[in-house]
């Protein structure tokens, strides 16, 4: 029974696949990416329809004031209203732009979105675009996002588009290095690039209770650390939205869009955090395993899905916590603190392994993380050495 | 169906291609031959060979075009005027072609029937490289390491 309603999506795609069983090999396997296709989009889309209300309500919440409540029960069918709204808005391009590729950078980065999101495994058997190397393919299709925001800016033809686009794809490159490196551990240890094999290693329980889920070693914790404050710059979000700081550049690259292109670069945000998220969700927590072994019996999406969740609903609380940072401050800290650390998950990492996986490799992997941890944070103190202040302009 | 695949994936990347060449708004050509590298990563997965087209994807796609661009960007103001055809380009271009062919021609090694070759694994790619090419990696792992530090000291701030 319980194992029926795990399969059930599987199970119903194969009975919509056995419709055309007598078909040619290639219709078979068009429909059948088509029919992933659309169960992937069905789903994220409503997500984001359904957590940008959430969001705003979860917000409101936590600034003491009342979020959306007019359209529908509790305010529901706000992102409906939103989508009409943002449909009949007048589409403006700016005369001096450059028109094709003004319409295509939107298009572009929500392709590349919903792509990332096709290899995460999202319940037993239930990964869209199963591919030898996974990850990989995750972090070459999301490199394509600064080349979109590069469009964005270029096409525009406005200085504060360009800026912009510049500031992201600064950031987006700082970040990007210790964002994949803190993955390295999680694929050294496993020894394969593909997801379902990373969710599949993390699937027993040490003594029957604790889960094998690589946050519970000391080199997982410090990477999912680092992979989550990467995944939170990469997706340009507060606090770390510098690129589109309204007080400083109006909305950065996106200065010059209007109505529904707008809400498409929107959209795109929001499925890259739903992707980034993921697969935080697939290397660190152990994918769709329940965290217990008497918890087994609910299907493993809504595990997949209740993980993700939490993971958005700290990005909502990060969002409504802390201000933005400043961009010299989010490089200093990208490459002086989470490179050096990130490289020291992979070297706890293998600490952990040659040290035989148990107790004592625990124990040594979080001497060597506690080790570096310090030095650095006492090297990177600025307290003590607070010199003058000096502006340097560009000559 | 590969056959058909094989088509479109190459008039595609043939008209990408020559798009790149072509055009006369330097920015729009970049562009262009972003898609004609897609072009040429999807051959490498019509191949099996996923990894190399995913190499490729992230290489080219995610860091040299975006050089590129900035590139153009940064040096040339003069980006949308139009130069008319540039002839020693079109030499180079031509004697570059002619010296590959002549080497695909000459080579034995080549036979009209395709041998049956199993797709690597990304997993045997990676047992490769940490067994019997590990020296090769780690001299590329230098270079890269030198090139790295040379920049820094090219952008550092100079001390009076």
């Amino acid at each position: 029974m319980s194992s029926a309603l795990d399969q059930i999506f599987v199970h119903a795609k194969g009975w919509l696949l056995s419709w055309i069983a007598g078909a040619p090999n290639w219709v078979i396997l068009i429909t059948s990416s088509l029919i992933n296709i659309f169960g992937l989009l069905a789903v994220f889309l409503t997500l984001f329809a359904l957590i940008s209300v959430l969001e705003r309500k979860i917000l409101g919440r936590m600034q003491n004031r009342y979020g959306p409540n007019r359209v529908g029960p509790f305010g529901l069918f706000q992102p409906v209203a939103d989508g009409i709204k943002m449909l009949i808005k007048e589409d403006i391009v700016p005369a001096r732009a450059d028109k094709v590729v003004h319409f295509l950078a939107p298009v572009v980065l929500a392709a590349v979105a919903i792509l990332t999101l096709g290899v995460i495994p999202y319940g037993r058997n239930m990964t869209a675009f199963r591919i030898d190397g996974g990850i990989l393919f995750f972090f070459a299709v999301g490199s394509a996002t600064e080349l979109a925001v590069f469009m964005a800016g270029w096409a525009s033809n406005n200085k504060f588009s360009m800026l912009g686009a510049m500031r992201a794809i600064a950031q987006m490159f700082s970040y990007e290095l210790p964002l994949i490196i803190a993955v390295l551990p999680v694929v050294m240890v496993v020894g394969s690039l593909m997801p379902d094999t990373i969710v599949a290693a993390q699937g027993e329980y040490t003594f029957g209770i604790v889960p094998r889920w690589f946050v519970f070693t000391p080199w997982g914790a410090a990477a999912f650390m680092l992979f989550f404050v990467s995944g939170l710059v990469e997706s340009n979000r507060t606090p770390f939205d510098v690129p589109e700081g309204e007080s400083e550049i109006v909305a950065g690259h996106m200065t010059e869009y209007s109505g529904f292109k707008y809400a498409t670069f929107f959209l795109a945000e929001y499925l890259g955090m739903f992707a980034v998220s993921g697969l935080a969700v697939t290397l660190f927590l152990g994918g769709w395993h329940a965290p217990a072994r008497m918890l087994e019996f609910v299907p493993s999406s809504i595990w997949f899905f209740a993980k993700l969740s939490t993971l958005l609903f700290v990005y909502i609380w990060l969002r409504a916590t802390l201000p933005r940072t400043r961009v010299d401050q989010m490089m200093t800290v990208a490459w002086k603190f989470m490179l050096p650390m990130s490289f020291t998950c992979v070297i706890a990492a293998a600490v952990w392994h040659y040290a035989g996986r148990g107790l004592r490799g625990w124990l040594w992997s979080l001497f060597v993380i506690l080790i570096v941890y310090t030095a650095l944070s006492t090297l990177l103190d600025t307290r003590r050495k607070f010199a003058r202040r000096v502006y340097r302009f560009a000559e | 169906m590969n056959g058909a695949a094989f088509i479109v994936i190459s008039v595609f990347t043939l008209a990408a291609a020559l798009a790149a060449a072509a055009l006369p708004n330097l920015m729009h050509a970049a562009f262009c031959l972003v898609l004609a590298l897609l072009g040429l990563a999807s051959f490498f997965f019509l191949l099996g060979a996923e990894f190399v087209g995913l190499a490729l994807v992230f290489i080219y796609i995610g860091a040299v075009a975006v050089l590129i661009v900035f590139t153009i960007l940064l040096t040339r103001r003069d980006s949308k005027e139009h130069h008319g055809l540039n002839w020693s380009g079109v030499l180079i271009a031509f004697a570059v072609f002619s010296g590959l062919m002549w080497a695909v021609l000459k080579t034995h090694l080549l036979s009209i029937v395709p041998p049956h070759v199993r797709a690597l694994t990304v997993k045997q790619i990676g047992q490769a490289l940490m067994t019997s090419y590990v020296w090769p990696l780690q001299c590329v792992g230098l270079l890269l390491t030198a090139a790295l530090i040379g920049a820094l000291v090219l952008v550092m701030e100079e001390r009076r």
